[in-house]
């Protein structure tokens, strides 16, 4: 199907060769690095309330990220993914859209999942693999999902949500519901096939998704600078006939009022939006990682002083809606709900071993169901060999 | 000799490899300076340059493509896939493309000097995502040889012929044996023959048979046997395609029973070939049927991982169903 806003070929006898970096995007910033307004810039209109829902949220991700990233250190779980120095991008999106928008993320969103309202406790059951995780404890940790919140279960293989994002948004779109779907990624997952099939199609259908890249700048070990020759990923969306934001995705209310206007095209100009945040992953990749081998501290300390939760906060003082104390007072509460919650996720037993043939298909094949009797009828004979499940199968 | 775990047998291999012949190069997500997420590219950066040893964009599908492109080319590229559960994307490039570059051509092209690394297998908390063993989907892809090795020593001979066989090599390496299996492996280069088993233990009673890390399962099992007084002869294929059908022919008609012991789920991993093959040559030798240890027909899942791996226990226990059949 043609757009009629297709710009026409004009013909020319003279040879143009267009520059490799003929689309330059600036970056939107609104606070500066201090938490300062940028001078004649117009905030979005933002409430208290939702302000201090963002700003607890930011700090509730900071310590459930420093803690499991020790719960792991101390053998306690066997893997974490941290989003530190990234919550704004995560938190001021999810923030700007509406709680029936589909949310579609890669593994380092979990910012936008709490902001939903996923609990400390479903954090935990899920981090743990105990029976109490939606998820039926057979993913590994934190690839959390819920449809209650409108928040699809995270796959591990990079970049397959994207085309998915585009089919779910046009089945929105065919629902008439006015509602779209955010979808995020890495700057490393945008060089997968799918990120291309999947604004491509989204372009085409004019499905209402918000494609959101964050670009931390780094694929486990590899910097932007080895990921891609050109300026980003934001002019990409341009080969795709797709508007694009660039933003300052350490500064909270630029984040929101991007996505906010991104949100506005997709669904009243309905078409499909591209958004770059440009952050830094603070952490390493994973509780695998070491970024030490990689990448210096003089760069790490370069982005540590243009912190996203130190700048909103000093933003939210300026208004008078935040001080030193309540904010110390709130990551306390946050430290204490954390531990309590992660002592009791602990306790809690593995999934009963019938799960383990559940929900790959509707209900289990008839070979299924043989090798899960054979399976019991094996535990009942080496319980010690099977310590998670043999409680169960007595 | 020397103390080698099974990552730094490969390194070894790919030293070598890339010292004897200049148009072998190394490349995935993560090879370069930092030399891999399993470290098992550390140092051929800083030794062979940047040209010879690099990162890639995160695109499987690109690694291989661009991989098919360098050995048509006449180069010997060895692409890592970070992960058997990642190679997916590349499907299209392996089965349709590297697999059938020289037969549709009639020989005009080939990729034969492709050679593509990826870790394998689960027992390493990995859920779904990082535990798969994916060998029997693309064993059914004539066209192309798949190497599995056991431990260092094998991984070391067989990554050396994988790199210079003249035809393209999907070596799947056994993850949880990385730093796990530790051996004597030699320093300087030696091979060991593609499409050829190892009898690994001599024996009369029953023929054990596996690949890869499952090798190391079995021997658990057969220990646990061997207290029965079952003498069992244990049989690594090292190749899943072309595998060793005499090998395992004339054990069984030896023993006169057959135990596969797998990782993958059960239903068409790649001991079905086996048992249908070997039912076929040896079947007034069998004194029972084929039997098989595998993984359940479930995605690999987390919480279940060791209820779901197809472990020592699990594998003794099959290799009693065939003796007292």
């Amino acid at each position: 199907m043609a757009k009629e806003t297709t710009p026409k070929t004009q013909i020319t006898s003279e040879l143009t060769v267009i520059p490799a970096h003929a689309v330059n995007i600036p970056m939107f910033q609104l606070l500066k690095e201090d938490g300062t307004v940028h001078k004649g810039a117009a905030l979005p209109e933002i409430d208290k309330e939702l302000a201090l829902k963002m700003f607890n949220t930011m700090q509730f991700i900071r310590l459930l990220d420093e803690r499991m990233f020790a719960a792991q250190r101390q053998g306690r779980i066997s893997f974490y993914l941290s989003s530190l120095g990234e919550e704004a991008a995560s938190i001021g999106s999810a923030a700007a859209i509406d709680f029936n928008d589909m949310i579609m993320s890669q593994y380092r969103e979990q910012g936008a999942l709490a902001f939903r309202g996923f609990t400390v406790d479903d954090f935990m059951n899920q981090l743990f693999s105990n029976e109490l995780d939606l998820g039926k404890g057979r993913q590994m940790p934190v690839h959390y999902g819920s449809a209650a919140l409108n928040f699809m279960t995270i796959s591990s293989p990079l970049g397959t949500q994207i085309p998915q994002a585009a089919g779910y948004a046009y089945g929105q779109k065919l629902d008439g519901n006015k509602n779209c779907t955010l979808v995020y990624f890495g700057e490393g997952a945008a060089s997968e096939g799918d990120f291309h099939a999947g604004l491509n199609m989204a372009a085409v259908y004019k499905a209402p998704v918000i494609f959101f890249c964050r670009n931390n700048g780094y694929a486990i070990s590899t910097p932007a600078t080895e990921q891609f020759a050109g300026d980003g990923i934001a002019p990409r969306a341009t080969g795709y006939g797709m508007k694009a934001i660039r933003v300052d995705g350490n500064d909270i209310l630029a984040v929101y009022q991007a996505t906010q206007e991104a949100r506005r095209i997709a669904l009243e100009e309905g078409e499909p939006v591209l958004i770059e945040a440009m952050s830094y992953r603070m952490a390493g990749h994973s509780t695998s990682d070491d970024p030490s081998g990689y990448r210096t501290k003089e760069e790490e300390a370069k982005w540590r002083v243009k912190d996203p939760m130190a700048r909103f906060q000093k933003w939210l003082e300026g208004k008078g809606w935040m001080t030193e104390e309540a904010a110390a007072e709130q990551m306390e509460a946050h430290k204490k709900a954390v531990l309590a919650a992660l002592k009791k996720a602990e306790t809690v037993p593995a999934p009963h071993i019938d799960e383990i043939i559940t929900d790959v298909y509707d209900t289990p094949t008839q070979l299924q169901k043989e090798q899960l009797e054979a399976l019991k009828e094996h535990i009942r004979k080496y319980p010690d060999a099977y310590p998670a499940t043999a409680a169960g199968v007595k | 000799m020397a103390k080698m775990n099974l990552l730094q047998a490969v390194n070894s291999a790919l030293d070598i490899a890339m010292a004897k012949n200049d148009k072998v190069s190394v490349f995935g997500e993560d090879v370069g300076h930092f030399g891999g997420v399993f470290r098992a590219t550390s140092g051929l950066q800083e030794k062979y340059g940047r040209e010879r040893c690099f990162n890639t964009p995160l695109v499987e599908q690109g690694i291989i493509g661009f991989a098919n492109g360098l050995a048509a080319q006449g180069s010997f590229p060895v692409a890592e896939i970070q992960f058997g559960d990642y190679i997916f994307p590349a499907f299209d490039q392996i089965v349709n493309e590297t697999a059938k570059f020289r037969y549709r051509s009639g020989n005009e092209f080939n990729v034969g000097g492709l050679t593509i690394r990826t870790p394998y297998g689960g027992g390493i908390h990995g859920g779904h995502y990082h535990s798969q063993s994916p060998e029997a989907y693309f064993a059914h892809t004539p066209g192309l040889k798949i190497v599995m090795p056991r431990n260092p020593y094998q991984a070391k001979g067989l990554l050396l012929s994988a790199i210079f066989d003249p035809n393209p090599v999907l070596f799947l390496e056994p993850k949880r044996l990385y730093r796990a299996a530790v051996g004597e492996v030699p320093e300087d280069e030696y091979t060991l023959p593609l499409g050829k088993a190892e009898v690994v233990k001599e024996g009369t009673d029953v023929t054990i048979v596996g690949w890869g890390a499952q090798v190391e399962v079995i021997e658990k099992a057969v220990a646990l046997a061997e207290k029965d007084g079952v003498n069992a002869e244990i049989i690594d294929l090292r190749s899943i395609l072309p595998w060793d059908v005499d090998t395992v022919a004339e054990s069984v008609m030896k023993t006169g029973r057959l135990v596969v012991s797998q990782e993958a789920p059960h239903t068409m991993a790649f001991g079905s070939e086996v048992a249908a093959t070997i039912q076929e040559k040896c079947f007034l030798y069998l004194e029972s049927p084929v039997m098989r240890a595998s993984g359940i027909d479930t995605p690999y899942p987390l919480a279940h991982e060791k209820e779901y791996f197809s472990d020592h226990l699990k594998t003794y226990e099959a290799i009693k169903r065939s003796l007292n059949y």
